[in-house]
């Protein structure tokens, strides 16, 4: 078996199993365009096949699993946004891509197409279990508990077209990392799973009822320690819970945080447990065996490095200033010696958050070929992950970059921003999130000056379902619409990490015109404040928003 | 209305029996009709005396039902027929299937071509395929 680094390696029931699902789908826009199903009930089977309907285009999803995919499958990406979308694609938060122009009548094509590099649009929208999250840094940072990718693949098997979740009352999202700083926003997910090794074997913490969209809500733990042969049984109760009891005559009120909001934390915990009272754990029983067949698809690369990978590293930094800046901002410590995990920035400065074209995406598999044994992840802040470069190589590998205008060094600085599509493809939108996000990375483009700001991250929605998450933006930004004027609030202070909060509303609404300017003035202020060793964050906790707040309506 | 079978029926109740609300139940009655929100742990030992248990779908996106199936036969041991009415559409076919529902009633004209093709799709699950049940 050739099996690809980090992920899953397809056998014949999985080929065959999307071939049916293809199949399946064609059969369903036949039968749409025959009459036989109504707009309403094609809906939901289209959305759970990936396929939206924006303001101008169909918008089709592909799912990247736990946000790994291999060159193959990324060169098959390039390949689609050349064939059938306008030259580009768009990295998601959820680590899946989405493509803006497509046409209906491509789409089983399309798929097809995806199926022959194994891959599928299967359940990135609609109301059922959507694709599973993961740390972008698994199976490679140093400061991993435990690799979450094998568990991430069995959530994603256990829960495609689930026979019984399939209708729920509400989309359903869960991320699961191995990481003692949650990479994943577990507090901000319908569930999210923060696995270590126990003695007998994994352990997962599990949390519940998180989420952002109108009404942010931070998590709840419902376990602390479920071992690996009970993680399914656990997950199937308590999405039973929600199946039964979740709201269903509001589309605002559904999702699990409102039912566990109603019920209390230790209300829905006992529901949960009443039902693991009824169900038999021998039905439900996650086996070592099935786990170790699934882990034996991944091919694990060999990680061993030169030995003066480190020191040539060292020398090639020193040589370099503007690559030692990149190296301190877009690298994440490997636990190999030797080896280091790089995020490449898909934010150039000015450019559209997470939007990368044919030709980069090609490269970016070469690039993933030559120097991170064909692998690569997406995160959920729309980058992408080269997770195992070798240390002496790693210049080279920059300079690759640069000559495609991905060498950003701005990773989780002020230029990383993330921004959802916005009111130039959502029907939903109250503003256009990318024109903001465009100007405010062309202002804030240095990555001297970035660096020098620190770690600071911004995150735009055009409208209060929140898909920018600006709710956990050190600095968010909402679109409202003002009498036809598009107007941004601005939140300071939330986070998605171990210290998850959402940020607090500064004050009234500005003008798109002062969005800019307004953020300018507000990050002036904090470099003139701040103390020797600050964050952003540090600053906004010791001294309250009063400083921001003045800086922010000054000219106002 | 035609009954579409989807499995043959554990236990196929008769034709003739009289189908009641499940809010207008009595010691007497042998086949039911549960209202999506109905919790069928109350149903209790009444489950003894039934035959036959209908679940509603007000709508084919409300899932409740296949919950509802699903706590029959798994908790409570349910071996009578279960039947599913409402607005189905044949892309749920396996799912109630395999939540435990024998059959669907259908309008007269229904065709029953997309249902029968759906049943003959995806004859592996991932759900089994790792253990499951």
């Amino acid at each position: 078996m050739n099996a690809p680094v980090g992920l899953y390696q397809y056998q014949t029931a999985d080929r065959e199993f999307l071939a049916s699902r293809i199949a399946e789908f064609e059969g369903q826009v036949q039968r749409r365009l025959s009459g036989d199903l109504t707009e309403d009930e094609f809906k939901p089977l289209r959305l759970m096949n990936g396929l939206y309907l924006q303001l101008h285009a169909y918008m089709l999803r592909v799912a990247i699993p736990y946000g790994v995919l291999d060159s193959r499958q990324m060169r098959k990406l390039a390949h689609i946004a050349r064939r059938y979308d306008r030259d580009y694609g768009h990295f998601t938060t959820r680590q899946n891509i989405q493509f803006n122009w497509i046409k209906l009548e491509e789409t089983p094509e399309i798929l097809r197409q995806l199926a022959d590099v194994d891959m599928h649009a299967i359940q990135t929208s609609g109301n059922c279990i959507r694709n599973v999250t993961c740390d972008q840094f698994a199976g490679a940072a140093a400061d991993e508990l435990m690799d979450p990718r094998v568990h991430a693949e069995i959530l994603r098997q256990w829960s495609t077209l689930h026979p019984e979740f399939t209708f729920l009352p509400r989309k359903f999202k869960i991320a699961i990392s191995g990481s003692p700083h949650d990479r994943v926003a577990a507090r901000f997910h319908d569930i999210g799973i923060l696995a270590r090794p126990g003695e007998n074997g994994p352990l997962f913490r599990i949390f519940v009822g998180g989420g952002l969209g109108r009404t942010p809500l931070v998590g709840h733990e419902l376990f602390d320690s479920v071992p690996e042969a009970d993680l399914l049984m656990t997950l199937e109760a308590a999405l039973r819970v929600y199946n039964a009891y979740g709201r269903r005559d509001n589309i605002y009120k559904a999702r699990i945080k409102i039912l566990v909001q109603a019920l209390g934390i230790d209300g829905y915990r006992k529901a949960v447990e009443h039902e693991l009272s009824l169900m038999n754990p021998e039905h439900y029983r996650l086996d070592p065996e099935t786990v170790a067949a699934i882990k034996a698809r991944f091919a694990a690369p060999d990680l061993t490095a030169s030995p003066d990978a480190e020191s040539r590293l060292k020398a090639d930094r020193q040589n370099d200033i503007a690559f030692d800046r990149w190296v301190r901002s877009n690298t994440h410590p490997h636990f190999a010696p030797g080896r280091i995990a790089v995020t490449v920035s898909i934010k150039p400065a000015g450019g559209i958050p997470g939007d990368a074209t044919s030709d980069q995406l090609d490269r970016l598999a070469d690039l993933a070929d030559q120097f991170s044994f064909g692998e690569l992840r997406i995160t959920h802040l729309q980058n992408v992950v080269l997770a195992h470069v070798a240390q002496d190589r790693l210049l080279k590998l920059w300079q690759a970059l640069n000559a495609i205008g991905l060498g950003d060094a701005n990773h989780e600085l002020i230029g990383d921003i993330v921004a959802c599509p916005g009111l130039d493809y959502c029907a939903l939108a109250n503003a256009r999130s990318i024109p903001i996000a465009q100007k405010l990375s062309a202002r804030f483009g240095d990555n001297a000056l970035q660096e020098e700001i620190g770690k600071l991250r911004i995150n735009i929605s055009g409208c209060i379902n929140a898909c920018g998450h600006h709710h956990v933006g050190h600095i968010g930004l909402l679109g409202v619409d003002k009498r036809g004027e598009e107007f941004f609030q601005i939140t300071l202070g939330g986070r998605d990490d171990a210290l998850s909060r959402t940020g607090d509303i500064l004050g009234a609404a500005l003008p798109e015109d002062d969005m800019v300017d307004a953020i300018a003035r507000i990050v002036d202020r904090y470099l003139s404040v701040r103390e020797k060793g600050e964050q952003f964050l540090d600053t906004l906790t010791r001294l309250g928003d009063a400083p921001f707040k003045e800086a922010a309506y000054e000219t106002v | 209305m035609k009954q579409f079978d989807l499995a043959p029926a554990r236990h196929p109740a008769p034709a003739s029996l009289e189908i009641i609300p499940v809010a207008e139940m009595t010691e007497t009655t042998r086949a039911i009709r549960l209202t999506p929100e109905f919790d069928v742990e109350t149903l209790g030992t009444a489950l003894d005396h039934l035959d036959l248990i209908i679940v509603s779908f007000p709508i084919f996106r409300d899932g409740r039902g296949f919950t509802q199936a699903r706590a029959l036969r798994e908790y409570y041991g349910f071996a009578g027929e279960i039947r599913a009415e409402g607005h189905l559409i044949p892309d749920q076919a396996q799912f109630l299937r395999t939540c435990g529902v024998d059959c669907v009633l259908l309008e007269d004209d229904a065709d029953t071509t997309p249902w029968l093709k759906a049943l003959s799709l995806f004859p592996v699950t991932y759900q089994t395929r790792l253990g499951l049940r």
